[in-house]
C-alpha cells in the first residue's frame, strides 16, 4: 500500500534520512500534485460553464476575465427551444438505457452459462468473446454502415443499440462470468430446492446476489453508448433522431451562427448525468477494470 | 452441481438405470448452457464476422455505386495499390496516425502512471479526487473535443487569454489554423480524456500487489526508487499491457476527436487513417477504397496486438 511514497520519493528522497519513517515534503508533494490533477480536470468543465451562462453581446468582447462576466439562461432556452435539444437528450437517454438493459440480460445469461455450466467448447466460446472484445470495431463503422443501409436499418436506434453490444457485451460477460463463478453453489442450490427453474433461479436469486457485478457492468455499458459519436455520425440521418453528442457537433457545424454559449450550454446537459455517475459510483468503475484486467 | 441433480430427481426417473440419468441431466445442462450463450454469441458475430467477411469482397472489388460502369467488377489490388499511387494522401494519413498514437499513448501512459501512484494511497477525501479526475474520461468525445476547442479559441478560449495574461505570448494564436498547434491542441484534448482510463486500468494493478512485499524491502533496506524500479514496475506489467493494447488500438484509429475539433485540417495536415476511411465511406461513396481501408487499419491493429502480447511474454 506504500507504492506512492515511492515514486513521490523518487523525487524528495532527498530530504529524508534513509532508514526514517516517511516523510513531511513527499505527503506535500503528493498534495500539490493532485491538486494540480484536479484542477486540470475539472478547470475546463468552469470555463464551459461559465461560457454558457455568458449573453452574446459579452461574448462578442472575446475573454476578458477568468470569473464568471455576465449571467443569463438564453442559451439554454435556445438550445431546448429552437433546436429541439430535449429531444436529442432523450433519444440518448433512451438508446443508452436499452442498451445498458440488454446487455445486462444478454451478458448475465452468457456469463452463467460460462461460469456454471459444464457445455462443451467452453474455452473456444470464452476466446471468441475475448477476441471479439479486442476487436478494432472502430475500422468496421464502414462496413458496417454499408451493412445496415442494406437491410435498410439506417436512422434506426436499433441499429445503434445492437453496434454498441459489439463494445459492451464482451466486457459485460468477461466480468459477470467471474463474478458468477464466484458466488457460492449453495445459493443456487437452495433456489432449485425451493422449486424454482435453473433460469429462475438465475434471475431471482444470482444476479440479485451479483448486484454490485451486475451494477458495475451496467454503469461501464451505459457510459459507453451515452457517450458514442462515430456510429450515430455513421448510421443517423434525420436531425431528429439525432443522439445528443451528434446534435452537439450539428451545432457547432450550423449554417445560421452558433454563438459558443449555445454549444456550451448542450455540452454541460450532456455532462451532468455522467458527472454525477461518476461521482456516485468511481468505485464500482475501478473495481470493474480491476476485474478485467487481472484475470 | 451433483446436489442440484438429485434435487431434481423425481420418482419416475430414479426408477432408471442411474448412468442414463446422470446422462440426461448433463446434457440438460449444457442444453442450458447452449441456450443461454446462443444469444451473445449470435449477436456478436452477426455484428462483427458477416460485415468483416463482406469488407473483404468488397476490396478486392470495385463498389462505386456512383460510377456504374465498373461497380461490382473484379479490381485486383487496384483499391490498394491507390493508397500509394502519386498524390494519395493514405501515407501522410499514416504517418500522421502513427506519430498520433506514438505521442499520445506516451503521454497518457507516463502521466497516467503517476496519476495511478497518487490515488493509490489512502487518503481522507479520495473518492471525491477520484471521481474528479475520472470524470474527463466518462464524458463523451464531444464533450471533450468542444471543450477543447473553446479552450484554444483565439476568442472564447482560455489558453490564448493566459499566456497574455502571463506574458508568455503576446500576439494571438489562431492554434487551429496552424499545422503544428492543431496537434498540440488535438494532443491536449485526448490526452485530458484518456489519462484517467490508463489510471483506472492501473490503479486496478496496483490495487492487487500485496503490501507484504513492500515491507519486506524495506527491511532489506531498498530505497524507495530500487521498490519502485523492481517490485512496483514489474508487478505493475500486466495492467500496463492492457492499458497500452487498449490505449495504442483506439488512438491508432482515432477519428471523433480530429472530426470534431480539426476536421482533417488545416488542408489534409491532421487527416488520419479512420478519417480517411469516414470520408471514402461517407462523402466519395467508394466502398471499394473504403473497404481496402478498413481491411489495412484492422491487419495493423491486429499486428500491433500482436508486437505488444510478443514483447510482454519474452519480457515476463
Amino acid at each position: 500500500m506504500s507504492t506512492l511514497t515511492i515514486t513521490q520519493d523518487g523525487r524528495s528522497a532527498q530530504f529524508t534520512a534513509p532508514r526514517r519513517r516517511p516523510v513531511r515534503p513527499s505527503a506535500v508533494g503528493r498534495t500539490i500534485l493532485l491538486a494540480l490533477f484536479v484542477l486540470v480536470s475539472l478547470f475546463p468543465f468552469y470555463w464551459i460553464v461559465i461560457t454558457s451562462f455568458k449573453t452574446n453581446a459579452d461574448l462578442e468582447r472575446g475573454t476578458h476575465s477568468l470569473l464568471p462576466t455576465s449571467f443569463t439562461w438564453s442559451a439554454y432556452k435556445a438550445d431546448f427551444s429552437q433546436y429541439d435539444y430535449w429531444h436529442n437528450v432523450l433519444n440518448s437517454a433512451l438508446v443508452a438505457v436499452s442498451t445498458t438493459a440488454i446487455t445486462v440480460v444478454v451478458a448475465s445469461a452468457a456469463g452463467y452459462a460460462l461460469a456454471r455450466t459444464r457445455m462443451r467448447g467452453r474455452p473456444l466460446m470464452l476466446g471468441f468473446i475475448l477476441i471479439a472484445g479486442f476487436f478494432p470495431i472502430m475500422a468496421m463503422v464502414g462496413p458496417l454502415f454499408l451493412t445496415f443501409s442494406h437491410a435498410h436499418l439506417i436512422d434506426s436506434f436499433w441499429t445503434l443499440i445492437v453496434s454498441y453490444l459489439v463494445y459492451t457485451l464482451p466486457i459485460a460477460i468477461w466480468f459477470l462470468a467471474n463474478f458468477f463463478s464466484q458466488i457460492p453453489v449453495e445459493i443456487e442450490e437452495a433456489a432449485v430446492v425451493d422449486g424454482l427453474t435453473r433460469l429462475h433461479a438465475l434471475f431471482r436469486v444470482i444476479v440479485p446476489v451479483a448486484m454490485p457485478g451486475v451494477l458495475t457492468a451496467a454503469i461501464l455499458s451505459f457510459i459507453l453508448a451515452w457517450n458514442d459519436f462515430t456510429f450515430a455520425l455513421s448510421f443517423m440521418q434525420t436531425p431528429s433522431k439525432y443522439t445528443a453528442p451528434l446534435a452537439i457537433n450539428n451545432l457547432g457545424h450550423s449554417q445560421f451562427q452558433v454563438f459558443p454559449n449555445m454549444i456550451d450550454a448542450a455540452v454541460v446537459v450532456v455532462t451532468i448525468p455522467i458527472a454525477l455517475l461518476v461521482l456516485a459510483a468511481q468505485r464500482r468503475i475501478v473495481s470493474g477494470f480491476t476485474s478485467g484486467s487481472t484475470k | 452441481m451433483a446436489t442440484i441433480d438429485e434435487a431434481r430427481d423425481t420418482p419416475d426417473r430414479q426408477t432408471r438405470p442411474p448412468k442414463t440419468r446422470r446422462g440426461t441431466l448433463l446434457a440438460q445442462d449444457r442444453r442450458l448452457g447452449y441456450g443461454l450463450i446462443a444469444p451473445a454469441i449470435v449477436l456478436l458475430l452477426a455484428i462483427t464476422a458477416y460485415p468483416l467477411v463482406y469488407n473483404i469482397w468488397n476490396s478486392f472489388h470495385y463498389a462505386v455505386p456512383d460510377i456504374p460502369f465498373v461497380n461490382g467488377k473484379l479490381a485486383g489490388l487496384a483499391n490498394f495499390r491507390r493508397m500509394f499511387s502519386t498524390g494519395s494522401v493514405f501515407v501522410p494519413a499514416l504517418v500522421h496516425t502513427v506519430l498520433f498514437t506514438v505521442v499520445s499513448v506516451a503521454i497518457e501512459v507516463s502521466i497516467g502512471l503517476v496519476l495511478a501512484l497518487a490515488l493509490n494511497r489512502p487518503f481522507r477525501g479520495r473518492g471525491l479526487v477520484r471521481a474528479a479526475v475520472f470524470i474527463p474520461w466518462a464524458v463523451p468525445t464531444v464533450v471533450s473535443a468542444e471543450v477543447w476547442k473553446e479552450m484554444f479559441d483565439p476568442q472564447q478560449g482560455f489558453v490564448d487569454y493566459a499566456l497574455k495574461l502571463l506574458h508568455l505570448h503576446s500576439a494571438t494564436i489562431t492554434w487551429l489554423a496552424n499545422t503544428d498547434t492543431s496537434w498540440v491542441a488535438l494532443f491536449v484534448a485526448d490526452a485530458w480524456k484518456n489519462t484517467p482510463f490508463v489510471a483506472i486500468i492501473l490503479i486496478g494493478g496496483l490495487q492487487v500487489i500485496p503490501a507484504e512485499i513492500y515491507e519486506a524491502a524495506k527491511i532489506d533496506g531498498a530505497s524507495p526508487w530500487r521498490q519502485f524500479r523492481r517490485l512496483t514496475l514489474p508487478l505493475l506489467k500486466p495492467a500496463l499491457m492492457v492499458a497500452l493494447i487498449f490505449r495504442t488500438l483506439s488512438a491508432f484509429l482515432v477519428f471523433d476527436v480530429v472530426y470534431i475539433m480539426s476536421n482533417g485540417g488545416p488542408g489534409t495536415s491532421t487527416e488520419t487513417l479512420a478519417y480517411l476511411d469516414f470520408n471514402a465511406f461517407h462523402v466519395d461513396n467508394d466502398y471499394g477504397f473504403g473497404g481496402a481501408i478498413s481491411l489495412v487499419l484492422i491487419v495493423l491493429c491486429l499486428l500491433i496486438a500482436a508486437a505488444y502480447t510478443r514483447i510482454f511474454r519474452e519480457r515476463a
